[in-house]
């Protein structure tokens, strides 16, 4: 019985066959699901609106206009820098919180383990809305419990409308975001941590080292490819934000804009808002940006911190 | 081979049942686009099946979307192609807007629209005024709703000028039990239009100053502006506790509550108020400022419904419009929904005290429209979302009134060409 073909000594033309064959579905819903999308979002992009609705050609003038004109460019500026500010308690809280519950949840001996699992990743099961609906009538000055919580442990002074004070609006926002995603880098790193062969843990036992030495020294460096990978999705998540901040404060993202991000900006400019007729055109210029901010940040990533990250298998 | 001859049969029923169905929804049904979701009841249990009166054929849905999201959803689904057959209109230049991109149809034709006086379509009319694209429905008066056992409590009476209601705000706050001024700067847009648009009048002068700022005789950063932000600045202390958090629906319940004093209103709450609020209220129209001896009210037309070009049931559509003109629905809407005064030619009863004392204002004060809402929100800043910016921002303390009233006259000029 001859060999069965080798795919390195196929003839030409059955390899491509094959490789239509296998790929060809993906690749068609990928490109008319994503690519197609991003490329006529691009092609909107350099069309402007007339008076009475039609589209006509104008280049690269919206991007011109949105990055120089101050009456679109402040907004577009502060609603990136509100984003980034989004992006670094994120970077600060959600993923050192999720890395230290994940090591706690880790330990050998942890009664109860998948109660807290289920319990800490519930949130992020929940509909945003219903977050959004939930923490607003929690931390409402009228209604909320938050006021008496804090009150009863003598607390009270600090309590303040956060959600609508412009200083602390943003933060409240991202706090309530990394207590509804927190889940999802436990999930993740717990998973790289449960890969770590228990020979290594036993090796730092025997020579002495206790458990938060173990994780420091032993199971963080092991873990730092799933830490990047926590972070860029962090990033990606993060600039394309827009539903919590949506259902919180509205599309205005009051107060005076002090929680708008480059999503509820976009989503301004695109549909409108109240009286302000929607432009799709401009709108799509601010997508594209927003495209480009994400792609330079992912790109310094693979290109700066992916290289480095050394991956032991086991 | 009987069973899944059954199962078949039983597919092909129901397939055939479900195209039935749908043959029905197309030919008899209309829906209907809103941001009066806080009428939905009303509109279910008392407009629609009065309609159905008339016509028992016709089966009306009634769709309402948040008000605050109601442009920009209305716009989407009409660009989509998925919007209903009759638009509720927001004023002016949102609804001409509308007309000037082929989405709503010129109704000269439409049978009752001379019904209504000239003033009463020229929001929903072309500015050669030759083209009617939305049959007016009601307009809305500004006010202030008080809680009438607070007033009691402290023994005031309604307040004729700035300095009353101030003393009156003093005495509440020192009592403790009633939150003074019920209104919260979440959402922005009630300090924009129940302070704004509410007490400006008086200071502006109503009409006069409303066209003198079409015109360009007057300037944003003129003296009545600068004092109504002023004003409005001065309400802060006597607002809730943490009232930048507190939203329009949180400002409603307060009041309802029976916890709060004054509610700076829009005549379109009086039906929220009428289900919820157990105690007796009433009603004043704006202060009048010192020296300020004739009176305005904001008497805003608000709501029309026009038809959509794309609707697939256009002749139904119609039907509901012509009737919308009649004086039947002009007394059933005025009564069902106080608050809502309707615009036909003809005078209506209304019943509801509220109600009527707030149209009462309209023997004692002139008339005038919000001052944001013809041509001069057209562009980009357009000045509805400026008011509402700054209006919050003013009373948060988060802006002085004088460079308030240079951001919204910033604003306008950058766009705004007045013809001289």
């Amino acid at each position: 019985m001859p060999d069965p073909p080798q795919v390195a000594m196929m003839p030409r033309a059955r390899l491509l066959g094959l490789m239509l064959f296998f790929l060809g579905p993906a690749v068609a819903v990928y490109t008319a699901i994503s690519i197609y999308p991003l490329l006529a979002t691009m092609a909107l992009a350099t069309y402007k609106i007339t008076a009475n609705g039609d589209y006509e050609f104008a280049g690269l003038s919206n991007f011109t206009t949105l990055l120089t004109d101050p009456s679109w460019s402040k907004p577009f500026w502060n609603a990136a820098w509100n984003n980034l500010k989004f992006f670094i308690v994120h970077m600060l809280v959600q993923n050192p919180v999720g890395i230290a519950l994940a090591g706690l949840l880790s330990l050998p001996d942890l009664t109860g383990k998948s109660v807290y699992r289920t319990l800490i990743f519930l949130p992020t099961m929940l509909s945003v809305v219903i977050v959004g609906f939930a923490w607003n009538l929690i931390l409402s000055p009228l209604w909320g419990v938050s006021e008496s919580l804090l009150k009863d442990v003598g607390l009270g002074a600090l309590f303040a409308p956060w959600l609508g004070l412009p200083s602390t609006a943003l933060i409240t926002l991202a706090l309530i975001s990394v207590w509804q995603f927190v889940g999802i880098p436990l999930m993740l790193i717990y998973a790289a941590l449960l890969n770590i062969p228990e020979e290594l843990v036993d090796a730092a036992r025997v020579d002495g080292l206790g458990q938060l030495r173990i994780f420091a020294f032993i199971k963080l460096p092991l873990i730092l490819p799933t830490i990047g990978l926590v972070s860029v999705l962090t990033f990606v998540g993060n600039f394309n934000a827009f539903d919590l901040v949506y259902s919180v404060k509205g599309a205005l993202a009051g107060p005076n804009f002090a929680s708008d991000l480059l999503g509820t900006f976009f989503y301004r400019t695109f549909f409108g808002n109240q009286l302000q007729v929607g432009d799709p055109a401009m709108g799509a210029a601010v997508a594209t940006v927003m495209f480009f901010i994400i792609l330079v940040g992912v790109c310094i990533y693979l290109l700066v911190i992916q290289r480095r990250l050394s991956r032991y298998t086991f | 081979m009987k069973q899944t001859n059954n199962i078949v049969g039983r597919m092909a029923a129901a397939a055939a049942a479900l195209l039935a169905g749908l043959a029905c929804a197309q030919a008899g049904s209309i829906r209907i686009e809103s941001w009066r979701n806080d009428d939905a009841d009303i509109w279910n249990s008392q407009i629609i099946p009065a309609f159905n009166k008339q016509y028992p054929d016709i089966k009306v849905e009634f769709s309402p979307s948040a008000p605050k999201e109601y442009n920009a959803a209305l716009n989407a689904r009409l660009a989509g192609g998925t919007a209903g057959d009759l638009i509720t209109c927001r004023p002016f230049d949102a609804s001409l807007d509308l007309y000037n991109k082929k989405n709503l149809v010129g109704l000269n034709d439409l049978k009752g629209l001379d019904n209504f006086s000239d003033v009463a379509k020229s929001a929903w009319t072309t500015d050669d005024g030759k083209t009617a694209f939305c049959v007016p429905m009601a307009s809305v008066i500004h006010g202030f709703i008080y809680n009438k056992d607070a007033f009691k409590k402290i023994g005031a009476s309604e307040p004729k000028t700035l300095a009353e209601f101030h003393d009156i705000l003093d005495k509440l706050k020192k009592d403790g039990t009633y939150t003074p001024i019920v209104m919260g700067t979440n959402d922005q847009w009630e300090s924009a239009t129940m302070g704004f648009q509410n007490i400006g009048p008086n200071y502006w002068h109503g009409e006069d100053g409303r066209k003198a700022l079409i015109e360009g005789k007057a300037k944003l950063t003129d003296a009545p502006y600068v004092a109504t932000l002023k004003e409005l600045a001065t309400w802060a202390p006597d607002m809730g506790n943490g009232y930048q958090a507190q939203g329009y629906a949180d400002s409603q319940n307060l009041f309802s509550l029976g916890k709060g004093a004054i509610y700076p209103a829009g005549s379109w709450d009086i039906s929220t108020f009428r289900a919820s609020a157990k105690f007796p209220m009433g009603a004043f129209k704006p202060p009048l400022p010192a020296g300020a001896t004739d009176c305005y009210i904001s008497d805003h037309t608000d709501i029309g419904m026009g038809l959509n070009a794309a609707s697939k049931n256009a002749g139904d559509a119609r039907k509901f419009l012509e009737w919308l003109a009649t004086p039947e629905f002009a007394t059933l809407y005025g009564n069902a929904l106080p608050g809502f005064f309707p615009l036909s030619k003809q005078p209506v009863e209304i019943k509801d005290d509220l109600a009527a004392t707030f149209v009462s204002w309209r023997k004692e004060c002139k008339s005038t429209i919000r001052n944001s809402y013809q041509i001069l929100s057209r562009g980009t800043p357009n000045l509805e979302n400026e008011l509402w910016n700054v209006s919050a921002q003013v009373i948060n303390a988060a802006m002085t009134p004088d460079a308030a009233a240079k951001q919204l006259q910033d604003g306008l000029d950058k766009w705004y060409k007045p013809a001289k």
